[in-house]
């Protein structure tokens, strides 16, 4: 484990030449509070990071400064290399962000295939097909069976699972999950795990993941522990001991 | 039975002026909860527009015809219009409704003033004001400082081509006199008069016909609101618009364009605004405050039928029509001839505008029970 007291150096080794997402320094603030404070983290592409810390230590807020739906008040966000932080958030979705929000957004009267179809909206490139392809029910068969129910009247367990579906119709290169396990049944949490490493291990994509579960956690390939708003921990989910998680996680 | 068909069909030919004229502010208000006092003078430069195009198709072949591309001119014309006030005045408001209310309200004003006012001196002036201004703007938004002069160069800039345009519009009018300065409509209302294969009309019983006009109405109607409804449900900018309007932050990260779609969505409603004012200017003559008289009745139809939901707008533009006519024609009037005092009630009513009293009346009532209008939103609402 690397820990120090202030800032944590992102590890060369680990991300890569060309890292998918590098952030540096973010500071972000909800009117005059301050929420994040120098942020310095990074993913690479096919590895999957979990960003670990109690409730209301930020996690969600740096999601959101990704996907670009909060302004940081300064810092930087590279996405394969190209800064990102003048883009919209639907600009953010067509250069590779799958965003997978909490409470996962599900459009409520819509059918479950029209917010799979939305999904292609970020995919670059005139001429794509309006038809879903075959791998996402190989990964979600459950959607396969209610293409035609509307998406509000889905349980919170396969809405979750059209929210991941959702955001991988547009064929990202960095998946970004909100906490996927919230509220939902245990036998689904485990569904959902294997989904997700089995995209981390097959297409290659990054995967930045907020998560409290800590089976879920230990899926990870790299971790970063938050506490007020800043990042006081990182290292491989290997060396995760259970008093850093005890430290850490919201129990 | 003779007077139920005909106030049936007087109210439906009511009820489909209200829902075309309803169907616009339907989308900008229902589905972007945008509240565009402005509705009514779109329609009544879609109106204009098809008193141009019938001028410019008299004593030409199609002369019959004109109507079809009088609507899609004014479909054009307005679609336009709408995507202009947007842009420029609307997008900067959405999730202020009370600011947008009193802007719109603005534009209205001036759009009134526009059109009485408007002639060759006028527009020129204006094409030489936003020549200048826009184009100069064009020019320096190339410097590498812009940013840093901008409120300079607007400084700057906005009087000298107020002062450039307005000595060239008025050396214009002292050379051409009348030519260029006698406004295209002035105050008076203008007339569109139906083709002629329009005049007449079917009849329906006996000393009751139903007018052509009033059936192309109906027809355009049903075509307008299939068309809206094609092209919600079955394209995919119409599956764009469903998702923005349900959830605005999701559906930009999930890489819709959110702007366009909001552009869109304002254009295609003013669109139907001006579709609208080409059918009413063949119910009467149109003048400058034409738009007025309707957006009372067009903001009444999409509240009573439940913000945000097309079928409500269609149920409620037919009600209201049908009672509107039922009350003012006094068709209940002889069905309680046991009762002096109710007939007298009726009798009372039976003008156009006590009928509205009554109507307005019985929406307040309604609307007091079914707060939410006839067909509520289930679930989260439109945010903006």
């Amino acid at each position: 484990m690397t820990q120090t007291n202030s800032t944590v150096a992102i590890q060369p080794s680990e991300l890569g030449v060309n890292p998918l997402l590098e952030i540096t320094n973010l500071n972000v603030y909800y009117g005059e509070s301050h929420i994040l404070r120098n942020v310095d983290m990074g993913v690479a592409a096919g590895k999957m990071v979990c960003l670990i810390g109690r409730n209301g230590v930020g996690k969600t807020t740096l999601l959101k400064s990704i996907m670009g739906l909060l302004k940081p008040r300064q810092g930087m966000i590279k996405l394969m290399g190209e800064p990102i932080l003048t883009r919209t958030p639907d600009q953010r979705a067509r250069s590779g962000i799958g965003y997978v929000p909490q409470g996962r957004e599900i459009i409520p009267r819509l059918t479950v295939g029209e917010n799979l179809l939305l999904g292609l909206e970020a995919r670059p490139g005139k001429g794509r097909k309006a038809e879903i392809p075959e791998e996402i029910f190989d990964l979600f068969p459950v959607l396969k069976t209610m293409l035609w129910r509307m998406g509000g009247d889905l349980s919170g367990g396969q809405q979750q699972q059209l929210a991941i579906a959702r955001a991988l119709m547009g064929k990202p290169r960095l998946l970004v999950l909100d906490e996927p396990t919230e509220g939902i049944q245990p036998s689904i949490i485990l569904e959902i795990e294997a989904a997700v490493r089995r995209i981390v291990e097959t297409t290659g994509i990054g995967v930045l993941l907020v998560e409290q579960h800590l089976h879920f956690v230990r899926q990870a390939d790299w971790y970063y522990a938050m506490q007020k708003g800043g990042i006081v921990a990182a290292g491989p989910t290997s060396e995760l001991s259970n008093d850093v998680v005890q430290r850490f996680l919201a129990v | 039975m003779t007077q139920l068909l005909e106030s049936l069909f007087g109210g439906l030919s009511i009820g489909s002026v209200l829902l075309l004229s309803a169907l616009g502010l339907a989308i900008v208000f229902g589905l972007m909860g945008v509240i565009n006092m402005a509705h009514g003078e779109l329609m009544m430069l879609g109106a204009y527009t098809t008193f141009v195009v019938q001028n410019a198709f008299k004593k030409t072949p199609l002369e019959g015809f004109y109507i079809f591309f009088a609507l899609i001119a004014a479909f054009i014309v307005t679609a336009l219009l709408g995507l202009l006030l947007e842009r420029g005045v609307i997008r900067y408001l959405y999730g202020r409704p009370l600011e947008t209310l009193l802007a719109t309200w603005g534009v209205s004003l001036i759009l009134q003033q526009f059109v009485r006012s408007v002639s060759w001196q006028f527009i020129a002036g204006l094409l030489i004001f936003c020549l200048l201004f826009f184009g100069a703007m064009g020019v320096l938004s190339r410097l590498a400082n812009f940013e840093r002069i901008r409120g300079w160069v607007i400084g700057l800039m906005l009087p000298i081509s107020a002062a450039i345009s307005l000595t060239i519009s008025h050396i214009l009018g002292q050379t051409y006199k009348l030519a260029v300065t006698n406004p295209w409509f002035g105050t008076q209302g203008v007339d569109v008069t139906a083709p002629k294969w329009l005049r007449g009309g079917l009849p329906i019983v006996k000393e009751y016909q139903l007018p052509y006009t009033r059936l192309f109405i109906i027809v355009l109607t049903v075509v307008c609101v299939l068309g809206i409804y094609w092209f919600l449900n079955k394209t995919a900018w119409g599956l764009r618009i469903r998702a923005v309007t349900q959830n605005r932050n999701m559906s930009a990260c999930l890489g819709i364009p959110t702007a366009t779609v909001d552009a869109l969505t304002f254009a295609i409603g003013s669109g139907l605004a001006g579709i609208a004012g080409c059918a009413v200017s063949l119910l009467g003559s149109v003048s400058p405050n034409t738009g007025q008289s309707y957006i009372v009745d067009t903001f009444m139809v999409v509240v009573v039928g439940g913000v945000g939901k097309l079928v409500g707008s269609i149920v409620a533009a037919s009600a209201i029509g049908v009672i509107s006519y039922v009350v003012s024609s006094n068709a209940l009037g002889p069905l309680v001839g046991f009762s002096e005092s109710l007939k007298g009630l009726f009798e009372f009513f039976a003008t156009a505008s006590m009928a509205k009293v009554m109507v307005f009346a019985l929406i307040v009532i309604f609307l007091q029970f079914r707060p939410a209008g006839l067909f509520p939103q289930k679930g989260r609402t439109v945010d903006a």
